[in-house]
């Protein structure tokens, strides 16, 4: 996987010094990602994930930020690219859709010219007629129905669902290499959400495309990701094949999540099970595994932060970072037979 | 539009025909009026009538033209219009400067919020909006037309006669007819474009890969001009119907302006009522422009416009 790596995030960390104090978002993220494959981040809000992907494209840049580690795409590295460097290789080779269709476009100008705009901005020996039919094209390839008449309509006369496809399309624009959609189908009805996943994992196998999928939505994730990233206050907590993740989960935190999903296989519980309390705040984590306040497995050891390693022998590329042994985590996961976290006190 | 015209005249009908004590006739034939005028003008306007019958003999007056001014005899609309082409230059010119320099300025305080030049622009533009007019012209004149003979000191020629002197002339008011509201617009520009600037289609104009230069103007500045414009539509019309007056008469300008002073400072009735139905009408025209701009720049108040949903 890693000879094919297209990708390859080391070490990412991202800070921002805010009036209250300088807050990790992101703290020490790596992962390669190769084309065709389609890696997930998941965490609840606050996680940094959205934070993780949008540095990828190099949209944190400010004056209050600092970032450091390594994104490297190909062979230029994204962290230390210039912003001419980063302008060239953005919307080109790495794209972006965005979580709220209803927003990401700029509402005054025709969906149709937002695209002409991306691909002249990078070709700009292109005519607009020539960009413009290509917007045509891409809005048949995202199943927009009367792509011809519909370039030509504004953000406001489109559904979410219509919307998300447009700006698929439009990430689309110039055949990138790698597509991050941060939480594509957060702000869409349900059954567009599976047309939406499904038009992605569409996408990502025709143009062997590598996808970058963040979410908070385990369920979206089993749908398409080949590989997980769990995230927890700024850091990975624990990281594997899909399957790894699913089956053999090994960090509370996953367990929770895991426990927390609506299952149609499975008889329904009384209640949906819930992590209890919520996650730190990023300017007062606790020492140590930042989970440790909402675990009810926590012991001795748990003031110290593990590494994130393999601790799983099989499985040398599952990663986690908890304290327990592998045999106490298979027990303790147990809740009622079913993967979950135990409620606090019981 | 047509009701607010109905009740500007309306307004202007009770106040000036209907509350004072004095008979209106009175009013109308000026100071010097011998009685037999005053009886004729009773008559003209039937101040014997029932309130709307002299409403719509007001109305009937003024749109065909026959108000008049009894001392001396003119008509007022041939006197206003006499005067409109100084007032539009005057006014017309220093929106064009004002909304110039407004955007200008506010555009490059934007650009880097907090920066040295945003913080220098800041400290102009607040010393533009504290300054009033009636202190700013008199400064100006004392300065660049008395003390360092830059300029004439007011007067108006008109642009027919000699385009050159028509806006040699016209600089000085011009400037203080806009140095206020450059001011206030510099600031409402960086706040819209500040505000702009979080949108989430902003990051998308970045994340597709354009330019700094090309984010800002085409998606930043193009979005934060829709309020912009709704402020000049109200703006336009109080510098006509208000700042103008003062600017032309300290700049002895003779325009519109300058024409109400005076019937205000005579107690002309007809003049005043023409100029106050005529501005009336007019501010309400230019925020009808203001709307059919707003449809140009904000595609989402577009009425009846194909492609739904």
């Amino acid at each position: 996987m890693s000879s094919a790596s297209l990708l390859s995030v080391q070490d990412l960390r991202v800070a921002f010094a805010t009036e209250e104090g300088v807050l990790q978002a992101v703290d020490g993220v790596s992962f390669d990602l190769g084309a065709g494959e389609v890696v997930a981040i998941v965490g609840e809000s606050g996680s940094g994930k959205s934070v993780t992907a949008q540095t990828l494209m190099g949209l944190t840049r400010a004056d209050n930020a600092r970032i450091e580690g390594s994104v490297k795409l190909g062979g230029e590295d994204l962290t230390s690219a210039g912003e001419a460097e980063l302008r060239r290789l953005r919307g080109d080779r790495i794209a972006m859709v965005f979580q709220d269709p209803m927003t990401s476009f700029n509402p005054v100008y025709r969906l149709g010219d937002q695209i002409v705009e991306a691909i002249r901005a990078h070709r700009p020996e292109t005519g607009k007629k020539e960009a413009k039919a290509r917007a045509v094209e891409l809005f048949e390839a995202v199943g927009i129905p009367d792509a011809g008449r519909r370039v030509d309509s504004y953000p406001h006369e489109f559904s979410g669902g219509m919307r998300q496809r447009a700006m698929i399309a439009m990430a689309l624009a110039l055949e990138p290499e790698v597509l991050i959609a941060d939480e594509p189908t957060t702000a869409l009805d349900v059954t567009i959400q599976a047309q939406i996943l499904r038009l992605l994992e569409q996408l990502n196998r025709q143009r062997n495309l590598a996808t970058i999928l963040i979410t908070h939505d385990l369920g979206v994730v089993a749908e398409v990701a080949d590989r997980v990233l769990v995230m927890y206050a700024g850091k990975v907590v624990e990281q594997g094949t899909l399957d790894e993740i699913f089956y053999d989960p090994q960090h509370p935190y996953t367990w929770g999540l895991l426990g927390s999903l609506t299952r149609i296989d499975r008889p329904r519980p009384q209640r949906l099970p819930q992590i209890a309390g919520s996650p730190p705040s990023l300017l007062d984590l606790p020492q140590g595994c930042p989970f440790r306040p909402r675990c009810p497995h926590e012991f001795s050891k748990c003031p110290q932060l593990p590494d994130l390693e393999a601790r799983v022998p099989e499985s040398p590329g599952h990663c986690d970072r908890c304290w327990l042994g592998p045999e106490e985590k298979r027990s303790k996961r147990l809740v009622e037979g079913q993967i979950g976290l135990e409620a606090p006190g019981s | 539009m047509a009701l607010v015209l109905f009740v500007v005249s309306v307004i202007v009908f009770v106040v000036f025909m209907v509350l004072p004590k004095q008979n209106p006739a009175q009013t109308l034939a000026g100071k010097n009026a011998t009685p037999e005028l005053v009886e004729r003008i009773e008559a003209e306007w039937g101040f014997d009538r029932s309130l709307p019958t002299q409403y719509a003999t007001m109305m009937k007056k003024l749109f065909t033209g026959e108000l008049t001014s009894y001392e001396p005899r003119i008509p007022v609309d041939d006197q206003i219009i006499e005067k409109i082409p100084a007032t539009f230059s005057l006014t017309i010119g220093a929106a064009v400067i004002w909304l110039f320099f407004g955007l200008l300025l506010g555009y490059l305080s934007a650009r880097r919020p907090g920066g040295w030049l945003d913080r220098a622009l800041t400290g102009v533009s607040i010393a533009g909006i504290s300054i009033p007019v009636f202190l700013i012209a008199p400064v100006l004149i004392y300065f660049l037309s008395y003390k360092v003979e830059v300029f004439p000191n007011g007067q108006y020629v008109p642009f027919s006669e000699d385009p050159w002197e028509w806006a040699n002339h016209l600089i000085l008011p011009w400037l203080t007819l806009a140095i206020l509201s450059i001011g206030i617009y510099s600031r409402v520009v960086r706040s819209n474009m500040l505000d702009a600037m979080n949108e989430d289609y902003v990051r998308t104009a970045r994340a597709k890969g354009l330019g700094e230069r090309q984010v800002m103007r085409r998606h930043v500045l193009r979005n934060s001009l829709i309020p912009v414009i709704t402020l000049f539509g109200l703006d336009f019309g109080a510098t006509i119907a208000g700042t103008a007056i003062i600017t032309e008469v300290i700049y002895s300008i003779d325009g519109v302006g300058g024409y109400a002073a005076e019937a205000i400072g005579k107690f002309e009735l007809p003049q005043i009522m023409g100029v106050t139905l005529y501005g009336a009408f007019f501010v309400v025209l230019v925020n009808t422009l203001v709307d059919v701009a707003y449809a140009y720049l904000d595609p989402r108040v577009r009425l009846g416009e194909s492609a739904s949903k």
